[in-house]
């Protein structure tokens, strides 16, 4: 019995705890694939190649969520250099200080317990 | 493909349920029984005479069903598409495509939440993304917030224009006796209320009422003799783009650009022809996205657009006139009250808020965070 393919999710953790931040290429499509999944949504091909990304990425858009109990706090979309986006946010400065076209850098977060890895950004320096 | 026929089917009845804060124990089957029986006697159809039922509701897993028990129907066509918001306007197609191949003839479509009663986490079952959720962002208001940024980053749009739209949304609620809104609302109160998610103060964002409807579909032929004028539906069109926010390719840019490109070809017309428009407004942004998709004014101009008064009351374009979601009532999908709006505004039955010789109105559904898209174009026996 030929061996089930391993969850799209699943491979994304387990790189993540490396603390790599993977993503898929599809060669059909000749570009980035995210969120990772079984088919490429450009071609349908189910070819898709893991890679990791050199973690380099511009601010697309942010908001700052105002919670009514606790601290306010950044949550923005990433658009990655190898040309996907994902959802994360901007450490390491105040949330309303993210700005759009900022260069930031990827980081592991590890929000400890049972919660899985996540991949969180932080200003380029300099940038 | 031949696609649907412009004008082959018609709105005859519509009607809210109960809106706001509904009775104690009311459900969202009892909702949609009391929209279907108000919109039925509204056009003089009785539910002998439903072969078509559709609904779609957060709080009822197989909604379409326990309605149909309910009303102790048992019809030949059965919709429950749910794609948020917009499912109503995905409903109306439906039915009318339906009608036409003769698979039904009298469409009820329904619908009733009570998430104001039971609370926003009753009302509908969490989902976990894993892509989204570990960041812990405000949905729906985070993703229209995020959309809202790019659009200020792009077009240098601004909060005081965000604000003119929920201005305009509440003069007209005040023209409504049946809005949830009854006190005037500045730009400066919109500004100074507590921050939801930047950019959006809670008077960005849509009310969080209980509710329901229904609207009766039926063929061009059977319309003509029932109790009021009909709403022809003159034109349809659908488009998803995403269903996270994530995952959208263009946030300033929606699907309402093909949404309402394939509506105004099937009714040959454009946006010069709508003299009432009806915009799902869950956040100020939507109306200004909506407003430039659908070609009433260019990409980025939105902001400007809605200033100084031109969409409300006294403004040279009628938006959002019964107040809309953000000051009339939004009941977690807001979708069919857009409809009963443009109808009512066809027939003339809008009092204080009417628009002078409304002829075609436009319905722009939204569902998800700005994901499906469904526009649906009525208009009178003159426009037909």
């Amino acid at each position: 019995m030929p061996s089930n393919q391993d969850a799209p999710l699943k491979t994304y953790l387990v790189h993540l705890a490396r603390g790599e931040l993977a993503y898929q290429f599809s060669p059909a499509a000749g570009r980035a694939v995210f969120y990772p999944r079984m088919l490429c949504p450009f071609t349908g091909s189910d070819r898709l190649e893991w890679r990791i990304s050199k973690g380099l990425g511009t601010v697309y858009a942010t908001t700052v969520v105002h919670p009514i109990e606790g601290m306010p706090f950044n949550v923005a979309l990433i658009d990655c250099d190898e040309g996907f986006r994902l959802m994360s946010r901007v450490e390491d400065i105040a949330p309303e200080q993210v700005r759009i076209g900022q260069r930031v850098r990827f980081r592991v977060h590890q929000p400890g317990g049972e919660e899985p890895p996540q991949p969180v950004f932080v200003p380029v320096e300099g940038a | 493909m031949d696609g649907l026929k412009r004008g082959s089917a018609a709105i005859v009845g519509v009607a809210e349920s109960d809106l706001g804060e509904v009775a104690d124990g009311m459900s969202v089957i009892d909702l949609m029984a009391q929209g279907a029986k108000r919109a039925l006697d509204d056009c003089g159809l009785s539910l002998k005479d439903v072969d078509g039922l559709f609904s779609a509701t957060t709080q009822s897993r197989l909604s379409v069903l326990a309605l149909a028990e309910y009303l102790g129907v048992n019809p030949s066509f059965l919709g429950s598409t749910i794609v948020g918001g917009s499912s109503f306007e995905y409903h109306v197609a439906h039915a009318m495509g339906a009608i036409g191949l003769g698979l039904c003839n009298v469409a009820v479509i329904a619908y009733g939440s009570t998430q104001r009663s039971v609370g926003r986490k009753q009302a509908s079952v969490r989902e976990v993304n894993p892509y989204e959720t570990p960041f812990k962002p405000f949905l729906p208001a985070s993703a229209y917030a995020l959309a809202a940024s790019r659009h200020i980053h792009e077009f240098g749009t601004t909060r005081e224009q965000l604000a003119a739209v929920a201005v305009a949304a509440r003069e007209w609620a005040l023209l409504n006796p049946a809005a949830w809104e009854k006190k005037p609302l500045t730009i400066e109160g919109v500004l100074s209320s507590r921050m939801v998610s930047y950019p959006f103060t809670v008077r960005d964002c849509c009310l969080v009422t209980d509710g329901g409807g229904a609207i009766v579909v039926t063929s061009a032929e059977r319309a003509k003799s029932l109790k009021k004028a009909p709403a022809y539906v003159l034109g349809c069109g659908q488009s998803v783009t995403h269903a996270s926010i994530s995952s959208m390719p263009d946030l300033t840019v929606t699907g309402a650009l093909t949404a309402g490109k394939a509506a105004y070809a099937m009714a040959k017309l454009g946006p010069a022809d709508i003299d009432a428009v009806e915009l799902y407004d869950a956040f100020t942004i939507n109306t200004i996205l909506f407003l430039e998709d659908l070609g009433f004014c260019k990409k980025g101009e939105g902001g400007a657009f809605v200033s100084g008064g031109r969409i409300g009351p006294n403004g040279s374009l009628a938006v959002n006139t019964n107040g809309g979601g953000l000051s009339y009532c939004h009941p977690g999908m807001y979708g069919l009250f857009l409809l009963i709006e443009a109808v009512r505004q066809l027939r003339g039955e809008c009092d204080a808020r009417q628009v002078k010789n409304c002829e075609v109105a436009l319905a722009q559904g939204n569902g998800g965070v700005l994901s499906s898209q469904a526009t649906v174009i009525l208009g009178t026996q003159t426009a037909l």
